[in-house]
């Protein structure tokens, strides 16, 4: 958990002050480095808002991660209480103890037994916090709660001049120390403490909204230093507190190059070939039954395959209702989660506030590291959250996987009838890459169609796919389009066979025409024959008729000379 | 204790005759720690005489001791005995309360 804080980007980060570290989680990273090195910090909030158990994880983490031992001075629980209200955090502060790492001083005072006569000091409460911090070489002070002196001891006067002087002493004596104290009306602290720790100041608030609590922290003041000076979710967990510290990230996320499938070739193609951007956002959004869940778990299926780590965050359905299901469609998930490549992290999403989620899959994603995420589905967040908080509470989460370059898959459930541009949260700006799985409804049947709404930095296709599940997984087929109209499911089998009859029926009119023609030019041809003939016996009929006419002209020119040579009426030799 | 041998006597019958035990926690010789054991050996000595006992602690010489009476406040007077213990801070220079302090008005 001891996180190396990079300050290097953070104005004036040359001049920050000294930092110890508290070693709890999500802390260091909003006062970019921990609390003041060295000085007192004021940790105030109402009861039961976990300051004690701060005090005590700042101790704990400190002679755990840092090896500085430190002296917890309690006003308001004695040892054995204290040691047992922070077990079930798993520290052990009797270990601690016996390797003189910490030392536990109860001090307590029974204002009924105490009177006062005449002036006196606070060195007795010095002398045993000096006592204390020397008897281990403590390095960190928890002073827990110190108000309960002022219901303690009767001059507030002579008090608060101590208090002073105990603050001056703690900088002196160069221990970093953490004072609690309880919440006032209208003030940070009930009786003012605030006054006296000038360098740090930290507020704790246990909030309830619509039923649902939710912790907070605060850096108030922090002078000196760069901190985040929002309220910060923060969660009281198995082993500590952990903060959130996503609002101080900013865009300053690196990006990756490097691809990641998205489990079906085919989309991968139409994504430009690779599959999406390691670290990137993905959107599926789309009406019931579309498809989101399988497609997500296909993505995940195929990354564990890889030898990759997953964390499905499942809001609706329980684990093993999803092994189940995904199964029905050829993936496989148990085994996965078997090798401990896949977990999952299911909760209700009314069972607590959004920011309380938000700390959780935080968690989760600290400890179990994940290369991939995936929330399914996001819509059911708007139970617990109104459209601009859960866009927020996306907006850190996103900020933090980026950071961590996870991949991250959400869905979206679109309600029948909405715009299906329009995203249900309005986060599509957040996503890198944007799928819209929607149901296309024709000839009594409902299929599934999918496509790319947008890509960032990626060519991506611009066609509509059919999107099947079948027994043997996800596939995405070609959309038929026939008469500029898409068709999908069976009505593109019937389209597809009507389309081939009427080619067929084209090819069969065009043969026949060909046919005809054919025949046409044989009995044109027949005729021109016939014709050709015709004139080829006219032509000898008229070579014939000629050939006689002329004999007999020859016949009768000789036929007149004989006449006349026989009526003598001309000479014999003309 | 050997003179706690009349144990089953009253209390307020015993208050004259029982010894009064008293710490006085001080941080060093400051000028109100010695105020405060001045003081307390005034009233001491006019009220109890030769029936208290006064152990001075310095804190400042054994500081492991001050848990033991959840010392805080110094110049601290606990008396230990009789019962109940009573705490009086300050350097009593307020005699009346002193006396209430010390049950011996």
């Amino acid at each position: 958990m001891a996180r190396n804080v990079n300050t290097s980007n953070r104005p004036g980060s040359k001049r920050e002050l000294p930092k110890t570290p508290t070693g709890i989680a999500g802390f260091d990273e909003i006062t970019s480095g921990g609390l003041p090195k060295g000085r007192p910090a004021l940790i105030c909030g109402a009861a039961g808002c976990g300051k004690t158990l701060f005090a005590a994880e700042f101790l704990v983490r400190g002679a755990r991660q840092f090896n500085e031992a430190g002296v917890f001075m309690a006003f308001e629980e004695t040892a054995e209480e204290l040691t047992r209200n922070v077990a079930s955090l798993g520290f052990d502060l009797n270990e601690l103890v016996r390797q003189k790492k910490l030392l536990v001083d109860y001090v307590h005072i029974e204002r009924s037994e105490i009177q006062e006569t005449g002036e006196f000091d606070l060195e007795g409460l010095f002398i045993r916090l000096n006592h204390a911090i020397d008897a281990i070489g403590a390095k960190r002070v928890v002073l827990d709660t110190l108000e309960a002196l002022f219901s303690a001891l009767p001059n507030e006067l002579i008090l608060r001049a101590e208090l002073r002087r105990l603050f001056r002493w703690l900088k002196d004596k160069g221990v970093t120390a953490v004072i609690t104290a309880e919440r006032g009306q209208g003030a940070l602290t009930r009786y003012g403490l605030e006054e006296y720790v000038a360098d740090c100041v930290v507020l704790l608030d246990n909030r309830v909204v619509d039923q649902i609590s939710t912790r907070r922290l605060r850096v108030v003041k922090y002078r000196g230093s760069f901190h985040g000076g929002n309220e910060y979710p923060f969660l009281i967990g198995e082993d500590g507190i952990s903060v959130l510290p996503v609002t101080s990230l900013g865009l300053t996320h690196e990006v990756s190059a490097q691809h990641i499938s998205s489990g079906i070739a085919r989309l991968d193609t139409m994504l430009g070939g690779k599959g999406f951007y390691r670290g990137s956002s993905i959107l599926i959004s789309g009406t019931a039954g579309s498809g989101k869940s399988t497609l997500s778990a296909n993505f995940v299926a195929a990354a564990c395959k890889r030898k990759e780590r997953c964390l499905y965050l499942a809001f609706e359905e329980s684990p093993s209702q999803i092994i189940r299901n995904m199964k029905s469609v050829g993936i496989e998930l148990e085994n996965a989660v078997q090798q401990g490549l896949l977990k999952f992290h299911a909760s209700r999403p009314t069972y607590q506030g959004l920011e309380m989620h938000l700390v959780r899959i935080h968690d989760a994603v600290r400890k179990f590291k994940p290369q991939v995420v995936v929330f399914d589905p996001l819509t059911n967040l708007n139970e617990v959250g109104s459209e601009r908080e859960v866009k927020a509470m996306l907006t850190r989460l996103l900020d933090f996987l980026k950071m961590s370059q996870i991949t991250a898959m959400f869905t979206s459930l679109t309600s029948g009838g909405a715009n299906l541009d329009q995203s249900e949260v309005g986060v599509s700006s957040l996503m890198d890459t944007w799928f819209i799985v929607r149901n296309l409804e024709s000839s009594g049947e409902r299929n599934r169609a999918l496509y790319i709404l947008k890509s960032r930095g990626q060519p991506h296709s611009n066609q509509v796919r059919e999107f099947v599940l079948s027994r043997k997984g996800l596939d995405l087929l070609d959309v038929y389009v026939s008469e500029g109209q898409v068709k999908v499911g069976s009505e593109k089998i019937v389209e597809q066979a009507r389309d081939r009859e009427k080619a067929l029926l084209a090819r069969e009119q065009a043969e026949v025409r060909n046919l005809n023609l054919a025949r046409y030019r044989k009995t044109i041809s027949a005729q021109i024959e016939a014709l050709k003939a015709e004139l080829e016996t006219r032509e000898a009929e008229a070579r014939v008729e000629f050939a006689t006419e002329k004999q007999r002209a020859n016949n009768l020119g000789q036929a007149q000379q004989m006449m006349n040579r026989h009526r003598l009426a001309d000479k014999k030799d003309q | 204790m050997p003179k706690k041998k009349s144990d089953s006597t009253p209390i307020a019958k015993n208050r004259k005759t029982r010894k009064l035990h008293l710490r006085l926690y001080v941080a060093g010789q400051t000028p109100r720690s010695a105020a405060a054991l001045t003081n307390l050996r005034q009233v001491c000595e006019e009220r109890v005489p030769g029936k208290y006992e006064i152990e001075v602690i310095d804190l400042l010489k054994k500081p492991q001791l001050a848990s033991g009476d959840q010392i805080l406040a110094v110049p601290t007077l606990v008396r230990s005995l009789p019962q109940p213990i009573r705490k009086i801070i300050g350097d009593l220079s307020n005699k009346e309360k002193l006396l209430i302090g010390l049950d011996i008005a």
